[in-house]
Protein backbone atom coordinates (compact mmCIF):
# COMPACT_ATOMS: atom_id res chain seq x y z
CA UNK A 1 0.00 0.00 0.00
CA UNK A 2 2.85 2.37 0.83
CA UNK A 3 4.29 1.65 -2.62
CA UNK A 4 1.01 2.80 -4.11
CA UNK A 5 1.06 6.16 -2.38
CA UNK A 6 4.77 6.64 -3.09
CA UNK A 7 4.07 6.44 -6.81
CA UNK A 8 0.99 8.65 -6.57
CA UNK A 9 3.03 11.27 -4.69
CA UNK A 10 5.90 10.98 -7.17
CA UNK A 11 3.60 11.46 -10.16
CA UNK A 12 1.82 14.40 -8.53
CA UNK A 13 5.16 16.00 -7.74
CA UNK A 14 6.34 15.48 -11.31
CA UNK A 15 3.11 16.95 -12.68
CA UNK A 16 3.44 19.89 -10.34
CA UNK A 17 7.05 20.50 -11.29
CA UNK A 18 6.39 20.29 -15.01
CA UNK A 19 3.34 22.38 -14.28
CA UNK A 20 0.85 23.47 -16.88
CA UNK A 21 -0.60 20.02 -17.63
CA UNK A 22 -3.69 20.42 -15.45
CA UNK A 23 -4.16 24.02 -16.54
CA UNK A 24 -3.91 23.01 -20.18
CA UNK A 25 -6.51 20.30 -19.75
CA UNK A 26 -8.92 22.69 -18.04
CA UNK A 27 -8.23 25.39 -20.60
CA UNK A 28 -8.95 22.95 -23.41
CA UNK A 29 -12.14 21.86 -21.66
CA UNK A 30 -13.38 25.44 -21.29
CA UNK A 31 -12.42 26.55 -24.79
CA UNK A 32 -13.92 23.47 -26.43
CA UNK A 33 -17.25 24.12 -24.70
CA UNK A 34 -17.14 27.84 -25.40
CA UNK A 35 -16.82 27.11 -29.12
CA UNK A 36 -20.33 25.65 -29.20
CA UNK A 37 -22.30 28.87 -28.74
CA UNK A 38 -20.35 30.20 -31.73
CA UNK A 39 -21.18 27.08 -33.67
CA UNK A 40 -24.89 26.68 -32.91
CA UNK A 41 -25.81 30.25 -32.00
CA UNK A 42 -26.43 31.87 -28.61
CA UNK A 43 -30.13 31.00 -28.16
CA UNK A 44 -30.50 30.12 -24.50
CA UNK A 45 -32.92 27.22 -24.96
CA UNK A 46 -30.82 25.50 -27.63
CA UNK A 47 -27.73 25.80 -25.44
CA UNK A 48 -29.65 24.45 -22.47
CA UNK A 49 -30.83 21.51 -24.54
CA UNK A 50 -27.33 20.50 -25.67
CA UNK A 51 -25.41 21.65 -22.57
CA UNK A 52 -25.12 18.26 -20.84
CA UNK A 53 -23.95 16.49 -23.98
CA UNK A 54 -21.47 19.20 -24.95
CA UNK A 55 -19.92 19.39 -21.49
CA UNK A 56 -19.63 15.61 -21.30
CA UNK A 57 -18.07 15.23 -24.75
CA UNK A 58 -15.61 18.05 -24.02
CA UNK A 59 -14.70 16.42 -20.69
CA UNK A 60 -14.13 13.13 -22.52
CA UNK A 61 -11.77 14.71 -25.02
CA UNK A 62 -9.99 16.73 -22.35
CA UNK A 63 -9.43 13.65 -20.20
CA UNK A 64 -7.81 12.00 -23.21
CA UNK A 65 -5.33 14.83 -23.85
CA UNK A 66 -2.78 13.93 -21.22
CA UNK A 67 -3.34 10.16 -21.44
CA UNK A 68 -0.70 9.69 -24.11
CA UNK A 69 2.03 10.62 -21.66
CA UNK A 70 0.64 8.53 -18.79
CA UNK A 71 3.28 5.81 -19.26
CA UNK A 72 5.25 7.18 -22.23
CA UNK A 73 7.84 9.25 -20.34
CA UNK A 74 8.48 6.55 -17.75
CA UNK A 75 8.72 3.99 -20.55
CA UNK A 76 11.26 6.02 -22.49
CA UNK A 77 13.57 6.88 -19.59
CA UNK A 78 13.44 3.33 -18.25
CA UNK A 79 11.78 4.05 -14.91
CA UNK A 80 8.80 1.91 -15.89
CA UNK A 81 11.16 -1.06 -16.17
CA UNK A 82 12.49 -0.35 -12.68
CA UNK A 83 8.94 -0.11 -11.33
CA UNK A 84 8.15 -3.48 -12.92
CA UNK A 85 11.12 -5.03 -11.10
CA UNK A 86 9.99 -3.78 -7.70
CA UNK A 87 8.25 -6.10 -5.24
CA UNK A 88 5.11 -3.99 -5.71
CA UNK A 89 2.90 -5.71 -8.31
CA UNK A 90 2.76 -3.90 -11.64
CA UNK A 91 -1.03 -3.73 -11.33
CA UNK A 92 -0.64 -1.56 -8.21
CA UNK A 93 1.84 0.67 -10.05
CA UNK A 94 -0.66 1.09 -12.90
CA UNK A 95 -3.46 1.82 -10.43
CA UNK A 96 -1.28 4.45 -8.72
CA UNK A 97 -0.52 6.14 -12.02
CA UNK A 98 -4.22 6.11 -12.93
CA UNK A 99 -5.03 7.71 -9.57
CA UNK A 100 -2.44 10.41 -10.17
CA UNK A 101 -3.84 10.96 -13.66
CA UNK A 102 -7.35 11.40 -12.30
CA UNK A 103 -6.15 13.79 -9.60
CA UNK A 104 -4.37 15.94 -12.20
CA UNK A 105 -7.05 15.87 -14.92
CA UNK A 106 -10.41 14.49 -13.72
CA UNK A 107 -10.53 16.58 -10.58
CA UNK A 108 -9.66 19.91 -12.27
CA UNK A 109 -12.33 19.19 -14.87
CA UNK A 110 -14.83 18.74 -12.07
CA UNK A 111 -13.82 22.07 -10.59
CA UNK A 112 -14.27 23.85 -13.93
CA UNK A 113 -17.72 22.38 -14.53
CA UNK A 114 -19.82 25.01 -12.63
CA UNK A 115 -18.38 27.75 -14.84
CA UNK A 116 -19.30 25.84 -17.99
CA UNK A 117 -22.76 25.02 -16.66
CA UNK A 118 -23.33 28.77 -16.39
CA UNK A 119 -21.92 29.44 -19.87
CA UNK A 120 -24.09 26.76 -21.42
CA UNK A 121 -27.20 27.81 -19.53
CA UNK A 122 -27.60 24.35 -17.98
CA UNK A 123 -30.92 24.15 -16.11
CA UNK A 124 -30.40 24.28 -12.38
CA UNK A 125 -32.01 20.87 -11.75
CA UNK A 126 -29.29 19.19 -13.77
CA UNK A 127 -26.32 20.89 -12.18
CA UNK A 128 -25.62 18.62 -9.21
CA UNK A 129 -26.31 15.52 -11.25
CA UNK A 130 -23.80 16.73 -13.85
CA UNK A 131 -21.13 17.19 -11.19
CA UNK A 132 -22.02 13.81 -9.70
CA UNK A 133 -21.90 11.95 -13.02
CA UNK A 134 -18.57 13.57 -13.85
CA UNK A 135 -17.30 12.58 -10.41
CA UNK A 136 -18.25 8.93 -11.03
CA UNK A 137 -17.50 8.98 -14.75
CA UNK A 138 -14.06 10.60 -15.00
CA UNK A 139 -12.35 7.86 -12.91
CA UNK A 140 -13.78 5.32 -15.39
CA UNK A 141 -12.36 7.40 -18.24
CA UNK A 142 -8.90 7.43 -16.62
CA UNK A 143 -9.10 3.68 -15.98
CA UNK A 144 -10.18 2.72 -19.51
CA UNK A 145 -7.77 5.22 -21.01
CA UNK A 146 -4.85 3.69 -19.13
CA UNK A 147 -5.26 0.47 -21.15
CA UNK A 148 -4.91 2.45 -24.36
CA UNK A 149 -1.95 4.41 -22.99
CA UNK A 150 -0.23 1.13 -22.12
CA UNK A 151 -1.01 -0.47 -25.48
CA UNK A 152 0.57 2.28 -27.57
CA UNK A 153 3.93 2.13 -25.75
CA UNK A 154 6.65 1.78 -28.35
CA UNK A 155 4.32 2.26 -31.32
CA UNK A 156 5.07 4.51 -34.26
CA UNK A 157 2.15 6.89 -33.87
CA UNK A 158 0.92 7.80 -30.43
CA UNK A 159 -1.85 10.27 -29.80
CA UNK A 160 -4.12 9.81 -32.80
CA UNK A 161 -3.92 6.06 -32.44
CA UNK A 162 -4.82 6.35 -28.77
CA UNK A 163 -8.00 8.27 -29.55
CA UNK A 164 -9.02 5.65 -32.11
CA UNK A 165 -8.55 2.90 -29.55
CA UNK A 166 -10.17 4.58 -26.59
CA UNK A 167 -13.04 6.73 -27.81
CA UNK A 168 -15.33 3.81 -28.85
CA UNK A 169 -14.83 2.32 -25.38
CA UNK A 170 -15.87 5.63 -23.78
CA UNK A 171 -19.32 5.55 -25.38
CA UNK A 172 -21.18 3.73 -22.53
CA UNK A 173 -19.87 6.20 -19.93
CA UNK A 174 -20.91 9.10 -22.15
CA UNK A 175 -24.39 7.69 -22.77
CA UNK A 176 -25.20 7.12 -19.11
CA UNK A 177 -23.59 10.37 -17.97
CA UNK A 178 -25.56 12.51 -20.39
CA UNK A 179 -28.86 10.67 -19.99
CA UNK A 180 -28.63 11.01 -16.20
CA UNK A 181 -28.30 14.79 -16.50
CA UNK A 182 -31.09 14.98 -19.09
CA UNK A 183 -33.26 12.79 -16.85
CA UNK A 184 -32.69 15.07 -13.89
CA UNK A 185 -33.58 18.14 -15.97
CA UNK A 186 -36.87 16.58 -17.06
CA UNK A 187 -37.61 15.57 -13.48
CA UNK A 188 -37.08 11.82 -13.70
CA UNK A 189 -35.37 9.60 -11.16
CA UNK A 190 -31.70 9.19 -12.04
CA UNK A 191 -30.88 6.49 -9.51
CA UNK A 192 -30.68 3.78 -12.18
CA UNK A 193 -28.27 5.81 -14.32
CA UNK A 194 -26.01 6.56 -11.39
CA UNK A 195 -26.05 2.94 -10.26
CA UNK A 196 -25.07 1.74 -13.73
CA UNK A 197 -22.26 4.31 -13.87
CA UNK A 198 -21.07 3.17 -10.46
CA UNK A 199 -21.27 -0.41 -11.72
CA UNK A 200 -19.09 0.46 -14.72
CA UNK A 201 -16.58 2.06 -12.36
CA UNK A 202 -16.56 -0.95 -10.02
CA UNK A 203 -16.04 -3.30 -12.97
CA UNK A 204 -13.29 -1.13 -14.45
CA UNK A 205 -11.46 -0.76 -11.12
CA UNK A 206 -9.90 -4.25 -11.08
CA UNK A 207 -10.05 -5.06 -14.82
CA UNK A 208 -8.33 -1.99 -16.26
CA UNK A 209 -5.17 -2.02 -14.10
CA UNK A 210 -4.90 -5.74 -14.82
CA UNK A 211 -5.18 -5.31 -18.59
CA UNK A 212 -2.93 -2.24 -18.48
CA UNK A 213 -0.26 -4.12 -16.54
CA UNK A 214 -0.46 -6.94 -19.08
CA UNK A 215 0.06 -4.49 -21.91
CA UNK A 216 3.03 -2.88 -20.12
CA UNK A 217 4.67 -6.27 -19.52
CA UNK A 218 4.44 -6.94 -23.25
CA UNK A 219 5.94 -3.56 -24.05
CA UNK A 220 8.83 -4.21 -21.66
CA UNK A 221 9.49 -7.70 -23.03
CA UNK A 222 10.70 -6.37 -26.35
CA UNK B 1 -35.77 -7.05 -73.60
CA UNK B 2 -38.79 -5.51 -71.94
CA UNK B 3 -38.96 -8.20 -69.25
CA UNK B 4 -35.24 -7.81 -68.54
CA UNK B 5 -35.74 -4.08 -67.99
CA UNK B 6 -38.67 -4.76 -65.66
CA UNK B 7 -36.56 -7.26 -63.78
CA UNK B 8 -33.62 -4.84 -63.45
CA UNK B 9 -35.90 -2.12 -62.13
CA UNK B 10 -37.05 -4.32 -59.25
CA UNK B 11 -40.25 -2.42 -58.70
CA UNK B 12 -38.51 0.95 -58.65
CA UNK B 13 -35.91 0.03 -56.08
CA UNK B 14 -33.44 -1.48 -58.53
CA UNK B 15 -30.78 1.13 -57.82
CA UNK B 16 -30.63 0.27 -54.12
CA UNK B 17 -30.68 -3.46 -54.68
CA UNK B 18 -28.05 -3.55 -57.43
CA UNK B 19 -25.85 -1.12 -55.48
CA UNK B 20 -25.99 -3.46 -52.47
CA UNK B 21 -25.07 -6.57 -54.43
CA UNK B 22 -22.49 -4.62 -56.40
CA UNK B 23 -20.83 -3.35 -53.23
CA UNK B 24 -20.74 -6.86 -51.78
CA UNK B 25 -19.17 -8.33 -54.91
CA UNK B 26 -16.67 -5.49 -55.42
CA UNK B 27 -15.48 -5.39 -51.82
CA UNK B 28 -15.27 -9.14 -51.33
CA UNK B 29 -13.49 -9.56 -54.66
CA UNK B 30 -11.13 -6.69 -53.83
CA UNK B 31 -10.25 -8.11 -50.43
CA UNK B 32 -9.61 -11.51 -51.99
CA UNK B 33 -7.38 -9.94 -54.62
CA UNK B 34 -5.38 -7.95 -52.08
CA UNK B 35 -4.95 -10.99 -49.85
CA UNK B 36 -3.82 -13.13 -52.78
CA UNK B 37 -1.37 -10.52 -54.01
CA UNK B 38 0.09 -10.20 -50.51
CA UNK B 39 0.43 -13.96 -50.08
CA UNK B 40 1.83 -14.35 -53.58
CA UNK B 41 4.41 -11.58 -53.19
CA UNK B 42 5.58 -13.01 -49.88
CA UNK B 43 5.82 -16.50 -51.35
CA UNK B 44 8.00 -15.30 -54.23
CA UNK B 45 10.25 -13.35 -51.90
CA UNK B 46 10.64 -16.35 -49.64
CA UNK B 47 11.44 -18.59 -52.60
CA UNK B 48 14.16 -16.18 -53.72
CA UNK B 49 15.63 -16.03 -50.22
CA UNK B 50 15.55 -19.81 -49.87
CA UNK B 51 17.20 -20.28 -53.25
CA UNK B 52 20.01 -17.88 -52.37
CA UNK B 53 20.75 -19.44 -49.04
CA UNK B 54 22.79 -22.51 -50.12
CA UNK B 55 24.99 -20.27 -52.28
CA UNK B 56 25.64 -18.00 -49.38
CA UNK B 57 26.53 -21.00 -47.29
CA UNK B 58 28.94 -22.30 -49.90
CA UNK B 59 30.59 -18.94 -50.34
CA UNK B 60 31.04 -18.56 -46.61
CA UNK B 61 32.58 -22.01 -46.45
CA UNK B 62 35.09 -21.10 -49.16
CA UNK B 63 36.05 -17.92 -47.40
CA UNK B 64 36.75 -19.57 -44.06
CA UNK C 1 -5.97 -30.53 -27.87
CA UNK C 2 -6.20 -30.32 -31.61
CA UNK C 3 -5.01 -26.75 -31.97
CA UNK C 4 -1.69 -27.43 -30.27
CA UNK C 5 -0.88 -29.69 -33.17
CA UNK C 6 -1.21 -26.75 -35.54
CA UNK C 7 0.90 -24.38 -33.44
CA UNK C 8 3.70 -25.41 -35.78
CA UNK C 9 3.34 -23.03 -38.74
CA UNK C 10 4.62 -25.57 -41.24
CA UNK C 11 2.11 -28.19 -40.16
CA UNK C 12 -0.57 -25.53 -40.36
CA UNK C 13 0.53 -24.59 -43.87
CA UNK C 14 0.08 -28.20 -44.97
CA UNK C 15 -3.42 -28.28 -43.50
CA UNK C 16 -4.24 -24.93 -45.12
CA UNK C 17 -3.13 -26.21 -48.51
CA UNK C 18 -5.55 -29.12 -48.17
CA UNK C 19 -8.52 -27.05 -47.03
CA UNK C 20 -8.08 -24.03 -49.29
CA UNK C 21 -9.42 -25.49 -52.57
CA UNK C 22 -12.47 -26.85 -50.74
CA UNK C 23 -13.15 -23.46 -49.18
CA UNK C 24 -12.76 -21.81 -52.58
CA UNK C 25 -15.14 -24.31 -54.18
CA UNK C 26 -17.70 -23.93 -51.41
CA UNK C 27 -17.53 -20.14 -51.72
CA UNK C 28 -18.19 -20.28 -55.45
CA UNK C 29 -20.97 -22.85 -55.14
CA UNK C 30 -22.82 -21.07 -52.34
CA UNK C 31 -22.40 -17.68 -53.96
CA UNK C 32 -23.85 -18.81 -57.28
CA UNK C 33 -26.81 -20.68 -55.77
CA UNK C 34 -27.30 -17.97 -53.13
CA UNK C 35 -27.39 -15.21 -55.74
CA UNK C 36 -29.73 -17.28 -57.90
CA UNK C 37 -32.21 -17.68 -55.05
CA UNK C 38 -31.74 -14.14 -53.76
CA UNK C 39 -32.20 -12.37 -57.08
CA UNK C 40 -34.25 -14.72 -59.26
CA UNK C 41 -35.96 -17.60 -57.52
CA UNK C 42 -37.52 -15.80 -54.55
CA UNK C 43 -40.62 -13.62 -54.48
CA UNK C 44 -40.67 -10.03 -53.23
CA UNK C 45 -42.01 -9.46 -49.75
CA UNK C 46 -45.66 -8.33 -49.59
CA UNK C 47 -44.69 -5.54 -47.17
CA UNK C 48 -41.27 -4.44 -48.31
CA UNK C 49 -41.54 -5.33 -51.97
CA UNK C 50 -38.33 -6.08 -53.83
CA UNK C 51 -36.11 -4.26 -51.29
CA UNK C 52 -36.29 -7.39 -49.17
CA UNK C 53 -33.58 -8.73 -51.48
CA UNK C 54 -31.09 -6.35 -49.83
CA UNK C 55 -31.69 -8.28 -46.62
CA UNK C 56 -30.13 -11.39 -48.18
CA UNK C 57 -26.73 -9.69 -48.16
CA UNK C 58 -27.28 -7.25 -45.29
CA UNK C 59 -28.22 -9.74 -42.59
CA UNK C 60 -25.48 -12.30 -43.39
CA UNK C 61 -22.92 -9.45 -43.50
CA UNK C 62 -24.07 -8.28 -40.06
CA UNK C 63 -23.80 -11.86 -38.78
CA UNK C 64 -20.30 -12.11 -40.17
CA UNK C 65 -19.37 -8.78 -38.56
CA UNK C 66 -20.22 -10.22 -35.14
CA UNK C 67 -18.83 -13.66 -35.96
CA UNK C 68 -15.47 -12.27 -37.09
CA UNK C 69 -15.09 -10.17 -33.95
CA UNK C 70 -15.85 -13.19 -31.77
CA UNK C 71 -13.43 -15.34 -33.76
CA UNK C 72 -10.79 -12.61 -33.55
CA UNK C 73 -11.18 -12.24 -29.78
CA UNK C 74 -11.03 -16.01 -29.28
CA UNK C 75 -7.94 -16.33 -31.46
CA UNK C 76 -6.39 -13.41 -29.57
CA UNK C 77 -7.10 -15.15 -26.25
CA UNK C 78 -5.56 -18.41 -27.47
CA UNK C 79 -2.53 -16.48 -28.73
CA UNK C 80 -2.10 -14.69 -25.39
CA UNK C 81 -2.71 -17.62 -23.07
CA UNK C 82 -0.99 -20.48 -24.93
CA UNK C 83 1.46 -18.32 -26.92
CA UNK C 84 0.09 -20.03 -30.00
CA UNK C 85 1.82 -18.34 -32.96
CA UNK C 86 -0.75 -19.31 -35.60
CA UNK C 87 -3.61 -18.05 -33.40
CA UNK C 88 -1.93 -14.63 -33.25
CA UNK C 89 -1.74 -14.56 -37.03
CA UNK C 90 -5.33 -15.79 -37.34
CA UNK C 91 -6.58 -12.93 -35.15
CA UNK C 92 -4.54 -10.44 -37.13
CA UNK C 93 -5.76 -11.86 -40.46
CA UNK C 94 -9.41 -11.93 -39.37
CA UNK C 95 -9.57 -8.19 -38.65
CA UNK C 96 -9.60 -6.85 -42.24
CA UNK C 97 -12.16 -9.47 -43.31
CA UNK C 98 -14.38 -8.58 -40.36
CA UNK C 99 -13.99 -4.89 -41.08
CA UNK C 100 -15.06 -5.46 -44.71
CA UNK C 101 -18.17 -7.37 -43.64
CA UNK C 102 -18.97 -4.68 -41.05
CA UNK C 103 -18.64 -2.00 -43.69
CA UNK C 104 -20.88 -4.00 -46.02
CA UNK C 105 -23.49 -4.40 -43.27
CA UNK C 106 -23.49 -0.62 -42.76
CA UNK C 107 -23.49 0.18 -46.46
CA UNK C 108 -26.28 -2.22 -47.40
CA UNK C 109 -28.19 -1.21 -44.26
CA UNK C 110 -28.04 2.36 -45.44
CA UNK C 111 -29.23 1.33 -48.92
CA UNK C 112 -32.05 -0.61 -47.31
CA UNK C 113 -32.94 2.28 -45.02
CA UNK C 114 -33.40 4.81 -47.80
CA UNK C 115 -36.50 3.20 -49.38
CA UNK C 116 -37.70 1.82 -46.02
CA UNK C 117 -37.18 4.75 -43.65
CA UNK C 118 -36.75 7.55 -46.17
CA UNK C 119 -33.26 8.47 -44.95
CA UNK C 120 -29.79 7.09 -45.55
CA UNK C 121 -28.95 6.87 -41.90
CA UNK C 122 -31.06 6.30 -38.81
CA UNK C 123 -29.60 6.23 -35.31
CA UNK C 124 -31.25 2.88 -34.83
CA UNK C 125 -29.82 0.78 -32.00
CA UNK C 126 -28.65 -2.03 -34.26
CA UNK C 127 -27.06 0.23 -36.88
CA UNK C 128 -25.34 2.28 -34.18
CA UNK C 129 -23.89 -0.83 -32.53
CA UNK C 130 -22.56 -2.04 -35.87
CA UNK C 131 -20.99 1.38 -36.47
CA UNK C 132 -19.19 1.19 -33.13
CA UNK C 133 -18.09 -2.35 -34.00
CA UNK C 134 -16.59 -0.92 -37.18
CA UNK C 135 -14.60 1.59 -35.10
CA UNK C 136 -13.38 -1.25 -32.88
CA UNK C 137 -12.10 -3.08 -35.98
CA UNK C 138 -10.36 0.08 -37.20
CA UNK C 139 -8.70 0.55 -33.81
CA UNK C 140 -7.54 -3.05 -33.78
CA UNK C 141 -6.07 -2.82 -37.27
CA UNK C 142 -4.39 0.52 -36.56
CA UNK C 143 -2.78 -0.86 -33.39
CA UNK C 144 -1.74 -4.16 -35.00
CA UNK C 145 0.13 -2.24 -37.71
CA UNK C 146 1.57 0.51 -35.52
CA UNK C 147 4.73 -1.32 -34.47
CA UNK C 148 7.97 -1.99 -36.31
CA UNK C 149 7.80 -5.58 -35.09
CA UNK C 150 4.53 -7.14 -36.31
CA UNK C 151 4.63 -9.80 -33.57
CA UNK C 152 4.59 -7.05 -30.96
CA UNK C 153 1.69 -5.40 -32.82
CA UNK C 154 -0.28 -8.66 -32.81
CA UNK C 155 0.18 -9.02 -29.06
CA UNK C 156 -0.85 -5.46 -28.20
CA UNK C 157 -3.82 -5.77 -30.55
CA UNK C 158 -4.77 -9.09 -28.91
CA UNK C 159 -5.20 -7.31 -25.56
CA UNK C 160 -7.27 -4.64 -27.30
CA UNK C 161 -9.45 -7.31 -28.93
CA UNK C 162 -10.16 -8.87 -25.53
CA UNK C 163 -10.89 -5.49 -23.92
CA UNK C 164 -13.20 -4.79 -26.84
CA UNK C 165 -14.91 -8.18 -26.49
CA UNK C 166 -15.61 -7.44 -22.81
CA UNK C 167 -16.95 -4.05 -23.83
CA UNK C 168 -19.17 -5.14 -26.72
CA UNK C 169 -22.08 -6.28 -24.49
CA UNK C 170 -21.78 -3.10 -22.40
CA UNK C 171 -21.80 -0.95 -25.54
CA UNK C 172 -24.74 -2.91 -26.95
CA UNK C 173 -26.68 -2.45 -23.71
CA UNK C 174 -25.92 1.26 -23.44
CA UNK C 175 -26.80 1.91 -27.09
CA UNK C 176 -30.13 0.08 -26.68
CA UNK C 177 -30.84 2.16 -23.58
CA UNK C 178 -29.87 5.39 -25.36
CA UNK C 179 -32.03 4.44 -28.34
CA UNK C 180 -35.18 3.85 -26.28
CA UNK C 181 -34.65 7.28 -24.67
CA UNK C 182 -34.33 9.08 -27.99
CA UNK C 183 -36.89 7.30 -30.11
CA UNK C 184 -37.74 9.84 -32.80
CA UNK C 185 -41.45 9.85 -33.53
CA UNK C 186 -41.10 10.45 -37.26
CA UNK C 187 -39.14 7.28 -37.91
CA UNK C 188 -41.29 4.32 -38.72
CA UNK C 189 -39.91 1.42 -36.75
CA UNK C 190 -40.19 -1.74 -38.74
CA UNK C 191 -39.89 -4.89 -36.74
CA UNK C 192 -37.63 -7.66 -37.87
CA UNK C 193 -39.24 -8.99 -41.00
CA UNK C 194 -41.22 -12.14 -40.42
CA UNK C 195 -39.03 -14.80 -41.97
CA UNK C 196 -40.86 -16.75 -44.61
CA UNK C 197 -39.41 -20.04 -45.76
CA UNK C 198 -38.85 -18.65 -49.25
CA UNK C 199 -36.62 -16.02 -47.63
CA UNK C 200 -34.82 -18.50 -45.46
CA UNK C 201 -33.23 -20.36 -48.38
CA UNK C 202 -31.36 -17.40 -49.92
CA UNK C 203 -30.53 -16.05 -46.47
CA UNK C 204 -28.88 -19.29 -45.36
CA UNK C 205 -27.13 -19.80 -48.70
CA UNK C 206 -25.64 -16.30 -48.60
CA UNK C 207 -24.61 -16.79 -44.97
CA UNK C 208 -22.84 -20.03 -45.95
CA UNK C 209 -21.20 -18.28 -48.91
CA UNK C 210 -19.85 -15.54 -46.61
CA UNK C 211 -18.59 -18.07 -44.11
CA UNK C 212 -16.82 -20.13 -46.77
CA UNK C 213 -15.37 -16.92 -48.20
CA UNK C 214 -14.10 -16.01 -44.72
CA UNK C 215 -12.32 -19.36 -44.34
CA UNK C 216 -10.86 -19.14 -47.83
CA UNK C 217 -9.47 -15.60 -47.52
CA UNK C 218 -8.39 -16.22 -43.93
CA UNK C 219 -6.24 -19.16 -45.03
CA UNK C 220 -4.69 -17.08 -47.81
CA UNK C 221 -3.87 -14.29 -45.39
CA UNK C 222 -2.49 -16.58 -42.68
CA UNK C 223 -0.27 -18.27 -45.25
CA UNK C 224 1.04 -14.85 -46.26
CA UNK C 225 1.65 -13.86 -42.64
CA UNK C 226 3.49 -17.10 -41.85
CA UNK C 227 5.76 -16.69 -44.87
CA UNK C 228 6.29 -13.02 -44.04
CA UNK C 229 7.41 -14.12 -40.57
CA UNK C 230 9.87 -16.58 -42.14
CA UNK C 231 11.27 -13.82 -44.35
CA UNK C 232 11.77 -11.53 -41.37
CA UNK C 233 13.54 -14.31 -39.47
CA UNK C 234 15.79 -15.06 -42.45
CA UNK C 235 16.68 -11.42 -42.90
CA UNK C 236 17.42 -11.06 -39.19
CA UNK C 237 19.66 -14.08 -39.48
CA UNK C 238 21.49 -12.56 -42.43
CA UNK C 239 22.15 -9.49 -40.32
CA UNK C 240 23.01 -11.14 -37.03
CA UNK C 241 24.23 -14.51 -38.23
CA UNK C 242 22.52 -16.40 -35.39
CA UNK C 243 20.58 -19.67 -35.66
CA UNK C 244 17.10 -19.24 -37.15
CA UNK C 245 14.12 -19.18 -34.80
CA UNK C 246 12.10 -22.37 -34.81
CA UNK C 247 9.27 -20.87 -36.81
CA UNK C 248 11.64 -20.05 -39.66
CA UNK C 249 13.35 -23.42 -39.87
CA UNK C 250 12.27 -24.99 -43.16
CA UNK C 251 10.75 -28.41 -42.75
CA UNK C 252 13.01 -30.05 -45.31
CA UNK C 253 16.08 -28.93 -43.34
CA UNK C 254 18.35 -27.14 -45.83
CA UNK C 255 20.91 -26.37 -43.12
Amino acid sequence: MSGFWTIVRRDLKLAQRQGMDSYMVVAFFVIAVVLFPFGVGPEANILARISSGVIWVAALLAAMLSLERLFQIDFEDGSLELMALQPVPLEVVVMAKITAHWLTTGLPLLVATPLLAVFMNLPYEGFWVLVLTLAIGTPSLSLIGAIGAALILGSRRGGVLLSLLILPLYIPVLIFGVSAVDGAISGLSVKAHLLIMAGLLVAALPLCPWAGAGAIRQALET
Amino acid sequence: METLWVYLQMGGHGGFIWASYGAVLVILFGLWLISRRFAGAVQTELAVLDRDRPHRQARQNRET
Amino acid sequence: MIFHKYANPNRFLKLATTIQPWAAGATGLFFVTGLYFALLASPGDYQQGETVRIMYVHVPAAWMAMFCYTAMAMAAAVGLIWKHPVADLAARSTAPIGACFTFLALFTGSLWGKPMWGTWWVWDARLTSVLILFFLYLGYMALANAFDDPARGSKAAAILALVGAVNVPVIKFSVDWWNTLHQPASVVKIGGPAIHSSMLVPLILMALAFKAYYIWVLLIRIRGEINAGKIRALRLRQVHGGPPPIAARPSQGVN
